[in-house]
């Protein structure tokens, strides 16, 4: 009789087809040792079968592109020998089952991809999406993400400074938590995962392994049903405390010239990490898992092989050098044992107690694992909606003030206020949370880096292309609005069941923006992550590629920040208003309606007004800058003023729109800017090309709009001040 | 032997956790809590066979780093 | 003047200190690795912020029973400097040289923002680039700087003109609003806010910078 049995192949994640490709791989019927890893390669986490196809055709490359997708994290060149590594991941599914340790050991994973390559971690963003407020499962979810986050990067000693936190009811079941880390290494020496030279030991360092997270990645790749809650069993526990003293090891191995390649242990533990350096090298492992440092007594090759013990390292070192490597990681207090060697045979041989526990072909299960060309539907346009078709508000006054106090609108200060977020001593005072883009000094220079997560998911549910485009353009507006030249991104793809050809539409549409929006802003992907099977009980989140975009700016001293300077300062608004009202947040939030055509964005007019808002920060031209985009005008103008106590006197230029389309639209690639001399920035603007108007000027303590009415500015502070710690003050919910 | 040390806070030293715990129970309906307080529980594997002597040493442990005796008492258990 | 920062496993802010001291002294300062047993030479120990241990069992409680700590508590008695800011400060009270103790705040939460501190005694090698009554902002960034200390202590390091510095707005439940406190003899002060963080305008301001000024000027006088 067949040891593996049906069920056990279906248990394992794995369908018929895929099991008669295991069978021909293999020539014979699989242990279930190898099975446990064929299940963990193939899953939709590891292989990106769905995705791949799709992601392929995404523009990877640059003349300071170093690195794109494909390693650890992307890197890219900032000149100076400096190099910049970064990637977003999420860590969905386990966030929901256990929220602070999913949430934590999620930074401590992509910390770890950072790290890897050589970089120390100097700033951490957090793209956070959970369901409706009133759902009884948020309030709870939201403490404890939000702690996770906190207790591993507060501990890391690495700033967390920035993000995104929203919620919307798609997220009732599948929240989101996508984090980001973004490194700095010496460009000159930089770690990849490639083993090579025949007889090198394999080394294992960092944590024990325990029977933490087995089956994480397979979980990672299933839709959530009601018996999911039985599996917390399988949710790993973050010891941020061992991944700093990791971290302080491998970057003092760093330091010599032992390593000949290194990979963190994510998902898939020991599995993945081992069958990527082999594939990556062309060579062989030969593994002895008795050396496999143990935390538990008696476990399984299977429970090894499968284990999503964290803060784990596997390096190849040169022969000779395992002694002083050793001694390293002894002074940081951290395991160090040698598991392997690098052979010719092409193979990942298992040894166990004396014996053969695996052995299989490493190139046919690592590349030639499942690539799958999903049926797909794209989605329908929407009809238009024009500005008139919108009601108009009773009084568009307290309508700022109502966006600005609602959930999605308000200040998340509440979030940010428990991540240490100037640790390090480089987190510039523009750059610290609640501005456009956060900004971070690379330490001891002039040099800063700008970065920002965005995505806003309704544009991308009407039009996965025009939302696929809007993302990359909000990050490229945000991180233009300081001054910083953009660079590359991070792309970290959420989605529903993939196998739904009108989930599937929403990707592929999605990509195709992501990547138009990349090719005309000059601004490559260089990393991402794909996390597919975001439903429960058949209904999907909204599609949500989160983008994490980087930009450098040379002398950060020019860096401006959002919030209004000086008194009699000229407002002026930079790109064409056409009040566009389909998708917006008015729309959702005042008339409860989520219809209409996600904006159109000109992917020109991004460039064009980008590179202006930039030239003439950089020139001195403009004082402060803010990207217009949820909300549209009123709220950007709302948050320049609550950022700075000062008011400001706007003149109605609605001309033929409705005044609140004028104010409330969402018309894309336009900035607000603050001048000193309004006429050399218009006339410059004029010179480009670029649509431009003063608006109205910096002015007392209260925001006034012809037409529309005036409110103190300290009134509408208290009021996006209030909703998220009167929320969370709620006592209804479980102590963390 | 085991030793089984409990570390409280001293009474009258203001406990923020265990007042949260009183507060969340009595809003998830439980009444009658009067009072909670939170505390440790460390569970050590000694070498040492003589119970009175790994007494001795857990309480040596414990002046020195399992409690801060500013504001925490400690009990401790061994067993067999 | 030759100062030093001690580093324990999990320390954050050791760069940060050495950066900020460095700003002020012009000159190089030390990193000490907490398994080492001489601080001779050193005018001024520092005691860095972070997680040392990974705030495990009590905050600072591993690092105070380190083998550098019975030197840097040597130092301290010998009369020479000491300042712990953050888990230093965390890490001088588990060791005794400074009273009382850091518990959670009292919201619970970690909490990292501005905050308005209030310099009670500007009298003191510490603060004398400060005057008495002065208000100025440091950051905080922690999860326990809730200051305890029984009844009796607190009249005595109030009587003693032991408080350093007080919160203007409570951040974290701290009794009598304390934020710093020296030893009886005042060559000791532990710390929650961060003075390291705010020396360099483009950061948000300088009014940490005052403070190792003074330090140095005193320390060389």
């Amino acid at each position: 009789m067949s040891a593996i049995t049906p069920e056990i192949v279906a248990e394992h994640g794995l369908s018929e087809d895929e099991y008669k490709m295991v069978l021909e791989i293999m020539g014979r019927e699989p242990n279930i040792n190898e099975l446990g890893i064929f299940s963990v390669m193939w899953s939709e986490h590891c292989s990106y079968k769905s995705s791949k196809k799709w992601l392929k055709t995404l523009p990877t490359k640059a003349p300071w592109v170093i690195c794109g997708p494909g390693e650890n994290a992307g890197i890219i060149d900032i000149g100076d020998d400096d190099a910049i590594i970064f990637k977003m991941e999420s860590h969905n599914h386990p966030s929901y089952i256990e929220p602070y340790q999913g949430a934590a050991t999620g930074v401590g994973g992509i910390m770890r991809d950072v790290f890897t390559m050589g970089a120390r971690p100097i700033a951490n963003l957090n793209a956070l999406r959970f369901g409706v407020p009133e759902h009884p499962k948020t309030r709870h979810l939201v403490h404890g993400v939000v702690e996770g986050i906190g207790g591993y990067g507060n501990c890391m000693g690495v700033p967390t400074v920035g993000g995104e936190v929203e919620f919307d009811a798609s997220y009732d079941g599948n929240i989101l938590v996508n984090a980001m880390c973004v490194g700095l290494a010496d460009a000159k020496n930089i770690f990849y995962c490639a083993a090579a030279g025949i007889g090198n030991p394999v080394v294992y360092v960092g944590s024990k392994t325990g029977r933490d997270g087995i089956h994480g990645a397979t979980m990672a790749s299933t839709e959530f049903t009601a018996d999911t809650e039985e599996k917390r069993p399988t949710v790993q526990v973050g010891d941020p405390f061992t991944e700093k003293l990791l971290l302080e090891a491998c970057l003092e191995l760093m330091q010599t010239d032992a390593i000949v390649a290194i990979q963190d242990m994510g998902a898939a533990g020991l599995t993945s990490s081992s069958f990527e350096m082999a594939s990556s090298g062309g060579v062989g492992i030969d593994m002895n898992l008795d050396n496999v440092p143990q935390r538990e007594e008696n476990m399984t090759p299977y429970e090894m092989m499968l284990s999503e013990s964290q803060e784990r390292m596997l390096m190849v070192l040169k022969p000779g050098k395992e002694e002083m490597a050793k001694a390293i990681f002894e002074k940081w207090e951290l395991d160090f044992s040698i598991i392997g060697t690098i052979t010719n045979t092409g193979r990942m041989r298992l040894f166990h107690g004396g014996e053969v526990v695996a052995d299989l072909p490493i190139n046919p299960l690592a590349q030639a694992s499942p690539e799958y060309d999903r049926p797909y539907v794209p989605t329908p346009k929407r009809a238009p909606l024009a500005p008139g078709d919108v009601k108009a508000p009773a009084d568009c006054m307290a309508t700022i003030k109502a966006l600005v106090s609602s959930p999605n609108g308000c200040s998340k200060r509440w979030v940010w206020e428990q991540y240490d977020h100037m640790v390090m001593g480089d987190t510039t005072g523009l750059g610290r949370p609640g501005g456009d883009a956060a900004m971070v000094r690379i330490h001891g220079s002039q040099k800063a880096i700008a970065m920002s997560s965005d995505v806003t998911p309704r544009y991308v549910f009407a039009d996965p292309v025009e939302g696929g485009r809007q993302a990359v353009a909000e990050t490229y507006r945000n991180i233009s609005a300081t001054g910083a030249l953009p660079m590359a991104i991070t792309d970290n793809m959420n989605f529903g069941n993939p196998q739904r050809p009108e989930i599937m539409g929403q990707f592929v549409g999605a990509v195709q923006g992501i990547g138009e929006a990349c090719i005309a802003l000059d601004y490559p992907v260089v990393s991402g992550n794909v996390s597919l099977y975001n439903e429960t009980n058949g209904q999907g989140i909204l599609p949500t590629p989160t983008i994490g975009g980087v930009g450098v700016i040379q002398d950060v001293s020019k860096a401006v920040g959002m919030g209004f300077v000086a008194q009699g300062e000229a407002i002026v608004l930079i790109g064409a208003t056409a009040g566009h009202l389909g998708c917006s947040q008015y729309l959702a939030e005042i008339e409860g309606r989520k219809d209409g055509p996600a904006p159109h964005v000109d992917l020109v007019a991004e460039r064009k007004n980008g590179d202006f808002v930039r030239g003439q920060i950089l020139a001195g031209a403009i004082t402060a800058c803010h990207d217009l985009s949820s909300g549209g005008l009123g709220v950007g103008l709302a948050e320049m003023a609550m950022k700075s106590g000062l008011g400001a006197d706007v003149e109605d230029q609605s001309g033929e729109l409705p005044l609140h389309a004028w104010l409330f639209g969402e018309d894309q690639a336009r900035y607000l800017a603050t001048t000193k001399d309004a006429g050399a920035l218009l006339a410059a603007a004029k010179a480009a090309g670029v649509v431009a108007s003063q608006i109205g000027i910096v002015d007392g303590k209260d925001l006034t709009i012809a037409g529309a009415g005036t409110i103190s500015v300290s009134k509408l502070s208290d009021a996006h001040e209030k909703w998220m710690p009167d929320y969370m003050a709620h006592p209804d919910f479980e102590v963390g | 032997m085991k030793a089984k040390v409990h570390v409280t806070l001293k009474n009258g030293v203001l406990d923020p956790q265990g007042k949260a715990i009183e507060h969340t129970l009595g809003s998830l309906g439980f009444k009658g809590v009067k009072q909670a307080r939170q505390g440790k529980f460390i569970e050590l594997d000694l070498a040492e066979t003589d119970a009175d002597k790994a007494r001795a040493q857990v309480d040596e442990m414990c002046k020195k780093l399992l409690a801060n005796t500013v504001i925490e008492n400690y009990t401790i258990d061994i067993e067999g | 003047m030759k100062a030093c920062v001690i580093v324990f496993p999990a320390s954050n802010c050791d760069r940060d200190m050495k950066v900020a001291l460095e700003r002020s002294l012009g000159s190089p300062v030390d990193m000490v690795w907490h398994r080492e047993t001489d601080l001779s030479g050193y005018d001024l120990v520092t005691i860095p912020g972070g997680f040392s241990y990974g705030d495990y069992l009590r905050c600072g409680a591993m690092a105070a029973r380190s083998p550098i700590m019975a030197e840097v508590v040597k130092h301290a008695q010998r009369g020479a400097p000491v300042l712990g800011i953050c888990n230093g400060f965390q890490v001088l009270c588990e060791s005794g040289l400074l009273p009382g103790v850091l518990m959670r705040n009292a919201h619970l939460k970690f909490i990292c923002k501005d905050v308005s501190l209030k310099v009670e005694n500007a009298n003191t090698i510490f603060t004398s680039g400060y005057s008495s009554g002065e208000v100025v902002t440091y950051p905080v960034a922690h999860h326990d700087g809730n200051y305890f200390t029984d009844a009796e202590t607190l009249k005595a390091i109030e009587g003693n003109g032991q408080v350093a510095f007080r919160y203007v707005n409570n951040p974290n439940g701290s009794i009598n609003d304390i934020a710093g406190v020296l030893n009886k003899a005042g060559n000791v002060l532990g710390m929650m806010p961060h003075p390291e963080r705010l020396v360099d305008p483009l950061l948000g301001g300088i009014d940490g910078k005052p403070m190792f000024d003074g330090l140095v000027k005193s320390l060389a006088a």
